[in-house]
């Protein structure tokens, strides 16, 4: 099972968090802060596995994390998931944002959380890996969109055009690095 | 009004998205929380409004700000709201708000019950899917009793996306609701089997997950996840089930030997790494299970470490990390194996990642021994100077305590070295483990009374340079290690050179800055000192010595009186007055010394951890009666300070007892110790074997070692365990040279003795003597001690309510609720919707509650947790009459769901006893290389792969007119003696099993005489019964049938929709390779071959796999089969190629297929009543036969045809019996056998006269031939 899938940045600013099991709003900040000192302290050519996130879980869970350009994407995992499956399920998820998004960088994940939990709903539910094959997920997400689409979206045309216009006098935005999806070979 | 439309979507259009809240805060990096508090009133703002769009929008906004760590439960009813819209695109952004903050005490939950389920039958599949995936996240019990069906039914939809969605949603589902997985599990189980790849998955995650928990349950899955493991190509599946199998292993050791073949084939052949590592995982714990060391498998484990090593030797890091992890569990059984990669794992630990480090750590344990504790211990004491995590240094500092004390100090040789380790470690800085290195340091010096001269010695200097410890606040932990040294101080004072010195440092100001309990120590233990103290100056003619040290005592003690801490001064205050009067008697030249030792006289012997647990409850007393009726509630705030009390009292009570009446206690002793020796079940201290090594050898050889102790006690708290290092090689050396002088005297005495022995090579284990007399006194336990050790067992587990034997058919009341009206047609209020759903079984419950009872019964100290249970057990069945009241108005509409839930369990049964005769199964398939289409398929139409053990033909009986008499008769005669032993086994086992099965029958309720059993009581042992036949064989191939022919029917597949499944061993009989087999028969009208799709009705199907030479394997065939009433032959024909090394021939094999009217029949249980009343309806037409000559008793008789005609017995009485049997088109067969003498007669009922005569005649035959 999976009890929590983060993803924040270099900084511990969290992106994205799913915990498939109830904690607490201050509770889950403490998670997140406490996973990021873990994770960030670590090189990057040291091994992606980690044990004694003492918040989360026992000694049966374990953090799998990979860490992509400014990003990390951190699984805590209990005994009965595969270390290596689950390395390559966030490799298989980053690479279906890669592909939703378009070369996807961390503003992506920015500004649209709720599509980042719409594409990992397709990959994981409930803490049990539901789909792997990249090609089905993105389809299903897509055919999902289209759908959303088809309703008009939740702020259709005119309220884009008002958000460029409020766009107008923000200070320049930084276009930030792409996450530079890395062509791993399963294991 | 179109104005106002018009308005507000201007409004819609200045409102904030969600992109808009994000660049909002991005912009407000300084005042954030001022910022989102704005955008929060906004928000409920915008939830104020009817404009649904606005209400999605305000949620999605709120669903980041929960991200960031604000609480927007207020928002609760909002998002249900937002979940109910029509329109997709808002109802996927409430779900996800759901998802995000709903959890089980969310009171609008109970508003959802409705709308999930309007949800889930929505015929859009995305709206299905986006509930699915919403309600995995905050299903709560009442949620899951009430959607349980609904969520079922969609196990079964068209749409895969759909049916994946809700088989991984069901594992919640029982975790919530566990009534629930009996009436589920057929149809998940059916799901292993879903043509889409998906489906299957989510299914053995499923199935998996349960299992881990709870793995003897599911035990009987064995075959058909072993049939998965062969022809899946899916790595996660493989994984998972590989993973599952592991968790098997250990209950099942047969289920380990099937195994290892085609792990070891996987572990070969695989090029997935996580695959690899899985494997080698499973084989492990299949070695581990195997752990009787049969020969054959040290290939295996070699082949395990082999592989380890590459992945240890990798240069990532993660499969560096997961070498070392398997490799430890390799090392709890076969620690050799492991040992030899010593020099791998020390390099291991100086890795530059952690994890790695932490990792050879744990291997570490293992790879210690005599020889090498001191080096691998002083390696360890380097790292734990150069390691910079508090963290990892703590780890070391455990692991080498773990390593040093392991299985009773078992490697250590020299305890001194080992207390100087422990005093070196308590120079760490920050460490939380002070608390561990002080229960060492007593553990040790209690125990090993030779070490007690210098363990006081060196904790008289650490408590001289306590100030070392105190000093820091950050080094609070470490000072827990004082309280073992002023401890050991105080007990042992006798040993200590200069005990004034000691006393003076116990009694020093700086010591009221420790924490209280270790004050509380100091003040104790600087009165047995004192008492020391007095009895060594007393000797001597000088009495103002003793005088000085009263004033001492009397001078300093004001000083704890004082203290905080009550303990502390309340022994300080006695202790004062104590010595108050002591002084008094002094100044009047009073020897009070006697008295004073006398206080502190005796000795405390260890005892173990679990002692007091341990003491059995005497007969006839009962902790939880009532000593006096219980007082009136009133008194209760009363009785609360008292019972803080009573608790802070039991704490201190130890060294209570020691100060009051110590001779009393001492008397007490004596008796206890009397008692003891007389009683012959009390555990003794044995001898350790140390102590026996030494014996063997006498004292004279006990090496004498000159340490130089001076330099450890002058370097204030630092003693250098490196000198003992060095001196232990010394002394080795020594010993060695000894050895060899008194062999070379030896040699000398014995010229004819064979010398080379006594080789000077490296020492051996034995060679090493421990350096002192060492006797490890081992900890006491209570007399008649119960040996049990489960008592870690964490009670509150949710999965131990999912403890649910699956086996067991289901009752009637086990039915999911069901609800009575179609939400689409009846909305209704949430309230009134509860009470028509409350159709709760509760019957199940109970059992299962009295189940856990019994279990239970034997672990009469979880008092508590049994008078809960039956608490809860009242509550229930109040409960149950309530809904049972709530009923009645409304009766339940069973759905076609439930009724076909309640079928399959029959088949279900029969294959617990097919476990075992699948495990005992000789041939054991090879690993499918070749997974052809057509494979799949057959895969895909079966609804249940298990062979059925109750069919087939005898071992005696004639194989199916075999091709070549003479081959047969050689081949068949060896075959068959294997297999009669084996299916003797078998059949004991099955006969055991079916003994359970009618016990859960009788429990049901009616108390008749033999219901649905079909054999019972201990009547002398049965004959085998096999269900194979040789089909045909010539020099290269022999194929054997397993049970002639196995039936299942298909619902919904076909009209009348009867198949027969035929599975057929192909074994190699000669030396050459057999490939490309195909398999083909001749279609009667009646009878079909399925072949797979756009194939003629002559071709022929390929064998999914090759046979190398030895090898057999298993294939299946489905027929369809469109009459039942006549038994049907069929001709066929194999072809294959046998490959040699330099040639390559055609051949083929004919045979012919034997389908029996019996086969169609399956074994279907029936309840007495439900017979007589088929019996009274009167479509039955009747026939009847009469066997003469039967010899044999009537309960083999009954076997046998139950055996082989599928038939199940519904009553026995006497030397009568009725039985009955359904065939998979559904008519009913109904026997009645009587049994006169050596005559048999048998009248018969069924609705098909041709079908029933056809079998009778089979039965007639099956006795002909015994």
């Amino acid at each position: 099972m999976i009890k929590a899938i983060l993803i924040f940045n270099n900084h511990g600013k969290p992106r994205m968090i799913r915990f498939y099991q109830y904690f607490p709003e201050d509770m889950q900040q403490q998670i997140i802060r406490e996973t990021f000192h873990l994770v960030s302290k670590r090189d990057d050519n040291v091994c992606n596995f980690l044990e004694g996130g003492s918040l989360i879980g026992g000694s049966d869970y374990k953090l799998i994390y990979r860490h992509y350009a400014t990003l990390y994407f951190v699984f805590c995992v209990d005994s009965s998931e595969s270390e290596l499956g689950i390395l390559d399920l966030i490799q298989v998820f980053v690479e279906t944002l890669d592909k939703c998004f378009e070369n996807v960088c961390e503003l992506d994940l920015i500004f649209h959380m709720d599509k980042v939990h719409y594409i990992l709903q397709e990959v994981v539910m409930g803490g049990m890996v539901l789909e792997t094959n990249m090609n089905e997920i993105v389809g299903q997400v897509e055919l999902q969109n289209r759908m959303e689409k088809s309703e008009g979206g939740l702020s259709a045309a005119p309220a884009r055009a008002v958000s460029a216009v409020k766009n107008m006098n923000l200070p320049e935005m930084p276009r930030d690095i792409n996450i530079k999806v890395p062509s791993l070979s399963p294991f | 009004m179109a104005l106002k439309i018009v308005k507000g979507s201007i409004d819609r259009m200045f409102d904030k998205n969600l992109q808009d809240l994000v660049r909002g805060i991005r912009n407000h990096k300084e005042d954030e929380a001022k910022y989102i508090s704005t955008c929060i009133d906004e928000i409920k703002q915008e939830l104020k409004q009817d404009n649904i769009a606005v209400k999605a929008n305000a949620v999605c906004k709120l669903t980041y700000l929960q991200m960031l760590g604000y609480d927007v439960s207020w928002a609760a009813f909002n998002i249900v709201e937002v979940m109910s819209s029509s329109k997709f695109t808002y109802k996927r952004i409430g779900y996800l708000a759901a998802s995000q903050c709903f959890h089980e005490s969310t009171d609008v939950i109970m508003l959802t019950t409705n709308q999930i389920r309007k949800d889930l039958s929505s015929p859009n599949q995305y709206d299905t899917g986006v509930a699915l995936t919403g309600l995995s996240c905050f299903v709560t019990p009442d949620l899951a009793r009430d959607l349980a069906n609904d969520i079922m039914t969609l196990m079964s939809h068209t749409k895969p996306y759909i049916r994946k969605k809700a088989v991984l949603i069901m594992y919640k589902v029982f975790l919530k609701y566990p009534e629930s997985l009996r009436p589920a599990f057929p149809r998940l189980k059916e799901k292993l089997e879903d043509p889409d790849p998906g489906v299957q998955s989510a299914a053995v995650n499923v199935i998996c997950e349960l299992a881990r928990r709870n793995p003897k349950n599911y035990l009987s899955l064995a075959p058909l996840f072993f049939k998965l493991m062969t022809s899946s190509t899916n790595n996660w599946v493989l994984i998972k089930i590989i993973k599952l199998f592991g968790a098997l292993t250990p209950l099942e050791p047969r289920l380990g030997k099937k195994l290892i073949e085609p792990l070891t084939n996987l572990i070969h052949s695989t090029s997935a790494m996580s695959l690899l590592y899985e494997c080698v995982n499973t084989v492990i714990a299949v070695l581990i299970s195997l752990s009787s060391g049969m020969p054959n498998h040290s290939a295996s484990i070699q082949l395990c470490v082999q592989k380890l090593r590459i992945l240890i030797e990798d240069s990532d890091q993660n499969l560096k990390y997961l070498g070392l992890l398997a490799m430890s569990k390799i090392l709890k059984t076969h620690p050799k194996s492991v040992q030899s990669h010593k020099d791998l794992i020390l390099q291991c630990l100086d890795d530059k990642d952690e994890s790695i480090r932490l990792r050879a750590l744990d291997l570490l344990y293992g790879m210690v021994s005599k020889k090498n504790l001191m080096e691998i211990v002083k390696k360890l004491m380097l790292h734990v100077d150069k390691a910079e995590g508090t963290t990892y240094r703590d780890e070391l500092l455990t692991k080498i305590i773990d390593i040093c004390s392991q299985s009773n100090y078992q490697y250590i040789t020299n305890f001194e070295w080992y207390i100087s380790i422990l005093v070196e470690l308590t120079r760490l800085e920050g460490t939380r483990h002070g608390h561990l290195i002080a229960s060492q340091m007593l553990d040790v010096a209690i125990r090993v009374k030779a070490i007690r001269v210098f363990a006081v010695a060196q904790m008289a200097t650490l408590l001289d340079n306590a100030h070392l410890m105190t000093g820091n606040v950050q080094r609070k932990g470490i000072c827990e290690v004082l309280y073992a040294a002023a401890w050991i101080c105080g007990e042992f004072s006798e040993h200590l050179e200069n005990p004034m010195q000691t006393l003076e440092a116990m009694l020093r100001p700086k010591v009221a800055t420790l924490p209280g309990h270790i004050q509380a120590v100091y003040v104790q233990n600087a009165a047995k000192l004192f008492a020391t103290v007095l009895k060594s100056q007393e000797g001597n003619t000088d009495r103002t010595a003793a005088q000085e040290t009263s004033q001492l005592m009397i001078d300093r003690l004001p000083l704890f009186v004082q203290s905080a801490n009550l303990e502390v001064q309340e022994r300080a205050s006695c202790i004062l007055q104590l010595v108050k009067y002591i002084q008094k008697l002094q100044q009047k030249d009073v020897e009070v010394s006697e008295e004073v030792t006398a206080l502190f006289a005796g000795e405390l012997n260890p005892v173990a951890p679990k002692a007091q647990k341990k003491v059995p409850v005497p007969d006839g007393l009962d902790l939880d009666a009532w000593i006096n009726e219980p007082p009136s509630e009133s008194e209760s705030e009363e009785e609360q300070p008292r019972a803080i009390f009573a608790k802070e009292e039991t704490k201190h009570s130890r060294p209570r007892h020691t100060e009051v009446d110590e001779k009393e206690l001492a008397k007490r002793r004596e008796v206890r110790k009397q008692e003891q020796a007389n009683n012959p079940f009390y555990i003794k201290a044995s001898p350790s074997s140390q102590k026996v090594y030494q014996e063997a050898h006498g004292v004279e050889h006990i090496p004498v070692v000159q340490i130089d102790l001076s330099v450890p006690l002058k370097v204030p708290g630092l003693p250098m365990s490196d000198q003992y290092v060095k001196l232990e090689e010394a002394r080795r050396q020594k010993d060695r040279a000894d050895k060899k002088k008194k062999d070379k005297k030896k040699r000398k005495e014995k010229r004819s003795g064979r010398g080379k022995r006594h080789d000077s090579g490296p020492e051996s284990e034995e060679d090493i003597t421990p350096a002192h007399m060492v006797d490890i006194v081992t900890e006491e336990m209570p007399e008649n001690a119960l040996p049990s050790d489960d008592d870690d067992k964490d009670p509150n587990d949710p999965h131990k309510a999912l403890d649910i034997d699956l086996d067991k058919p289901l009752a009637d009341s086990e039915k999911l609720p069901v609800r009575s009206h179609r939400a689409a047609e009846a909305p209704k209020s949430p309230a009134e919707d509860g009470d028509a759903e409350s159709t709760t079984p509760q019957e199940p419950k109970k059992k299962s509650v009295k189940e856990k009872k019994e279990k239970k019964k034997d672990k009469e100290r979880d008092r508590k947790n049994k008078e809960e249970k039956k608490k809860k057990k009242h509550k229930h069945e109040d409960k149950g009459e309530d809904l049972l009241g709530g009923q009645e108005d409304e009766p339940v509409v069973q759905s076609e769901e439930a009724s076909e839930v309640a079928a399959p369990p029959t088949s279900t049964s029969a294959e617990v006893s097919d476990l075992d005769f699948w495990l005992s199964n000789a041939p054991v398939p090879s690993k499918a290389q070749v997974v052809s289409e057509q494979e799949t398929a057959t895969v895909e139409a079966e609804a249940a792969p298990v062979p059925e053990a109750a069919s087939g033909t005898a071992p005696d009986s004639e194989p199916d007119e075999p091709k070549d008499p003479e081959m047969e008769e050689t081949k068949s005669s060896k075959h068959k003696k294997k297999k009669q032993k084996k299916e003797k086994e078998e059949k004991e086992k099955k006969k055991k099993k079916k003994h359970h099965h009618h016990h859960h029958h009788s429990d049901g309720g009616e108390d008749k005489s033999v219901q649905n059993g079909t054999v019972e009581e201990e009547e002398e042992p049965l004959p085998p019964m096999s269900n194979y036949c040789l089909l045909a064989e010539n020099s290269y191939i022999k194929m054997i049938i397993e049970d002639a022919d196995q039936v299942y029917d298909i619902q919904g597949n076909l009209q009348d929709g009867s198949q027969v499944v035929v599975s057929v061993i192909f074994e190699n009989k000669c030396d050459s390779f057999l490939k490309s087999m195909e398999f083909n028969v001749l279609d009667s009208l009646n009878s079909k071959l399925q072949r797979p799709e756009g194939s003629g009705p002559h071709d022929g199907l390929t064998v999914p796999f090759q046979l190398p030479p030895g090898v057999s394997n298993e294939a299946r065939f489905v027929f369809t089969v469109q009459s039942i009433v006549m038994s049907q032959k069929l001709k066929g024909t194999v072809t294959f190629i046998v490959k040699n090394e330099d040639s390559s021939t055609h051949e083929k094999l004919d045979f012919k297929l034997h389908f029996t009217c019996s086969s169609y029949l399956i074994t279907t249980p029936c309840y007495s009543d439900a017979f007589a009343k088929l019996l009274e309806s009167g479509d039955l037409k009747c026939s009847s036969i009469k066997l003469e000559g039967v010899s044999m008793p009537f309960h083999h008789l009954l076997a046998r045809i139950c055996f082989h005609h599928h038939f199940s017995v519904v009553e026995r009485i006497d030397s009568c019996a009725s039985m009955y049997s359904r065939s998979i088109q559904g008519h009913h067969v109904c026997l009645l056998v009587k049994v006169s003498g050596e005559t048999v007669s048998i009248d018969a009922k069924c609705d098909e006269p041709t079908l029933l005569g056809n079998v009778l005649d089979e039965i007639k035959q099956t006795f002909s031939q015994c």
